[in-house]
């Protein structure tokens, strides 16, 4: 199945390591623009810091919005890289090999980013060291480990850690590459970075090691993570947040959003690196078959979630979710996510013309983060909207703001800065991985041992 | 491009079959297999090149940081629990469910610091050592090194050469570049 170029060493070199060590002009048009976004979010997180959170659409019930719809986005975002990484490195597909950097290096980013979320939003981020730091000794008060706000730091401290940790590891025998390619400051950066690497068959046993090991490790914590996450909501005796379905529901949306994330991002650094003879329509055709099943899960759970919560036939239960499918605006948000998530995207990919068409995959994976996007709003919002239905609060709706909309920009810069950063350092595709390949797609006699085409796809 | 000041020396082979002639060379020439090395720019399957198959307790790390991550999640919990005896929705000080996710994590994180610090363990890295490199490595060419050569340096250069070797750095003749 897969198109196979011949790629010479040199060329793979030369290609992947053309935007870290050369700068085009977009790239500084790039950080103009999204170094301006940050500079107002910057901003907008100053004024907050300055006046409180008035300028927010919080209201007497609905006190976590926006700013907590994004941090269960951006931390769903983030379980498709290294999900995607570990699965495949264990399944040893094929088709992995220029994947897995792009969508570790898109977890990183994506959770340090998620993380910042929820420190905003409680408005007074340097009182925030209280709530899970253990130091406190001179007044003797400390964390309440009880407590699901305990549990989402340190699921989300070590996450950050395994992953940024996976990425440095596997990225080593490539910065050896890069200090063999450069002079100057680069090498002395890339050579300190590479320590000594230089390629024994004893190095590259514990790469190939690495893969495997840290994927394997890291896959539990990738599903704790979610989980811990949902618990936030389904901890709390919330009306459509108490229910156990949420640990998994969370956990497949966050693959879902994060699948189409990887696939938005492959389509945008082909385009931007030229990379056509390395991110191929096989790599779209196969994220799109995955996109499917991933897609389709979600779906059945996003069923049970609706169907336990009408089943039981509690009033407040039916209240929330007649607030989120019959009453505007959130019926027509409602309409979007649904189509958005599900129903246009994924009969696109039956089709596998469509799942080969670039163009076709970036515009539908797009789509489907807008779709989730909308789904954690839909989540989040209603279920407060109705918590406490007292008299002072039947004219009160939470409407967002113009701040809070910045600071939902300000996050999608954050993130692709520091993806853009991350390529202008370094080969966002594994060069060695890409030559690995290139030695496995034919079966040949080396020495004394008989190396085997690669025909896992 | 500066001589490496170490007794080791280092055959640059364009073709992986001649390096591994190289390797077989220098094992019937009585070089030891601990003493050879190949270098390459991308992973081979293992014993492509005939080379030993070194022994390692990397699966030893993960066990002892899991089992200090657990301790540190254990002792994070109960103490901060003990610390501020503070009881909420009647549930007891010392309550379990709610410490697993902690702990849990704690071993999780304990595992995979361990295991990364095994990985460069046993990779032997920092490699700061003097020992011979070219760039051209990666490049696509094959590096055979061979270590400890005093008293074998004609024998071992021999084998390479017989075997094909491009270039061999490392030797008064020869020319490469260190990392």
């Amino acid at each position: 199945m897969q198109e196979r170029f011949d790629l010479a060493p040199t060329k793979v070199n030369e290609d992947l390591l053309r935007f870290p060590l050369h700068t085009p002009l977009w790239f500084w048009f790039a950080i103009v623009v999204l170094g301006a976004i940050l500079g107002a979010g910057v901003i907008a997180f100053t004024f907050m810091v300055i006046v409180g959170l008035q300028p927010l659409g919080y209201n007497n019930t609905t006190y976590w919005a926006i700013l907590i719809t994004n941090f269960v986005f951006w931390v769903g975002i983030s379980h498709a890289g290294v999900m995607i990484s570990a699965i495949l490195r264990l399944s040893q597909a094929e088709w992995r090999r220029p994947v897995t950097r792009a969508a570790e290096v898109l977890t990183v980013f994506a959770l340090a980013t998620a993380a910042i979320f929820p420190l905003i939003h409680t408005g007074r981020p340097w009182r925030l060291v209280y709530w899970f730091m253990p130091y406190d000794f001179a007044r003797g008060i400390f964390p309440d480990v009880r407590s699901a706000l305990i549990w989402d730091p340190s699921a989300i401290f070590t996450y950050l850690t395994s992953s940024a940790l996976f990425v440095f590891i596997a990225l080593v025998p490539d910065l050896a590459v890069a200090r063999d390619r450069t002079t100057g400051w680069r090498h002395r950066f890339y050579a300190l970075l590479a320590m000594g690497f230089h390629g024994s068959a004893r190095q590259w046993r514990f790469q190939a090691i690495a893969g495997i090991l840290l994927s394997a490790l890291i896959l539990p914590v990738f599903v704790s993570v979610h989980t811990i996450v949902s618990f936030d909501f389904s901890m709390a005796l919330v009306p459509g947040w108490h229910t156990t379905v949420f640990g998994p529901y969370f956990v497949i949306g966050a693959v879902h959003s994060g699948v189409s994330a990887v696939a938005t991002l492959m389509a945008v650094l082909r385009r931007i690196f030229h990379l056509e003879q390395y991110i191929t329509p096989d790599h779209f055709d196969a994220l799109g078959r995955l996109l499917v099943v991933v897609a389709t899960a979600w779906l059945f759970f996003f069923m049970m979630d609706f169907y336990f919560g009408i089943f039981s036939q509690e009033p407040m239960e039916l209240a929330v979710w007649q607030l989120r499918m019959f009453q505007m605006p959130y019926t027509f948000l409602f309409i979007v996510f649904i189509f958005a998530a599900y129903l246009i995207p994924v009969p696109i990919w039956l089709f596998r013309k469509a799942r080969r068409n670039i163009a076709v995959m970036f515009w539908t994976s797009l789509l489907v983060n807008i779709g989730m996007w909308l789904e954690r709003y839909i989540l989040i919002v209603p279920p407060l909207s109705v918590k406490q239905p007292f008299p002072f609060t039947w004219n009160e709706v939470y409407q967002p703001q113009p701040i809070e909309f910045v600071l939902v920009a300000f996050s999608f810069a954050l993130v692709c800065s520091g993806i853009l950063l991350f390529s202008k350092l370094f080969p966002i595709i594994p060069l060695f991985d890409i030559k690995e390949g290139q030695i496995l797609k034919r079966t040949v006699r080396i020495g004394r041992a008989t190396v085997p085409a690669v025909i896992r796809e | 491009m500066e001589r490496p000041p170490s007794q080791s020396m280092l055959g640059i082979f364009r073709d992986p079959d001649d390096a591994a002639r190289a390797v077989e060379g220098l094992r019937s020439a009585g070089v030891p297999g601990t003493d050879v090395e190949v270098l390459t720019d991308s992973p081979y399957p293992e014993g492509a090149f005939g080379e030993d198959h070194h022994r390692h307790r990397l699966y030893v790390f993960p066990f002892v940081g899991a089992a200090c991550g657990l301790a540190v999640g254990l002792m994070l919990t109960i103490s901060t629990q003990i610390s501020y005896p503070m009881i909420t929705g009647g549930k007891p000080v010392l309550s379990i469910p709610p410490m697993i996710n902690v702990m849990y994590e704690g071993t999780m994180l304990g595992a995979i610091l361990f295991t990364i610090i095994g990985i460069i363990f046993e990779s032997r890295l920092p490699n700061l050592g003097p020992a011979p490199y070219d760039t051209r490595i990666t490049e696509g060419y094959l590096g055979v090194l061979v270590t400890r050569t005093e008293g074998r340096a004609s024998v071992a250069e021999r084998a390479l050469r017989d075997a094909g070797a491009v270039d061999i750095v490392g030797q008064p003749a020869a020319a490469g570049t260190s990392p």
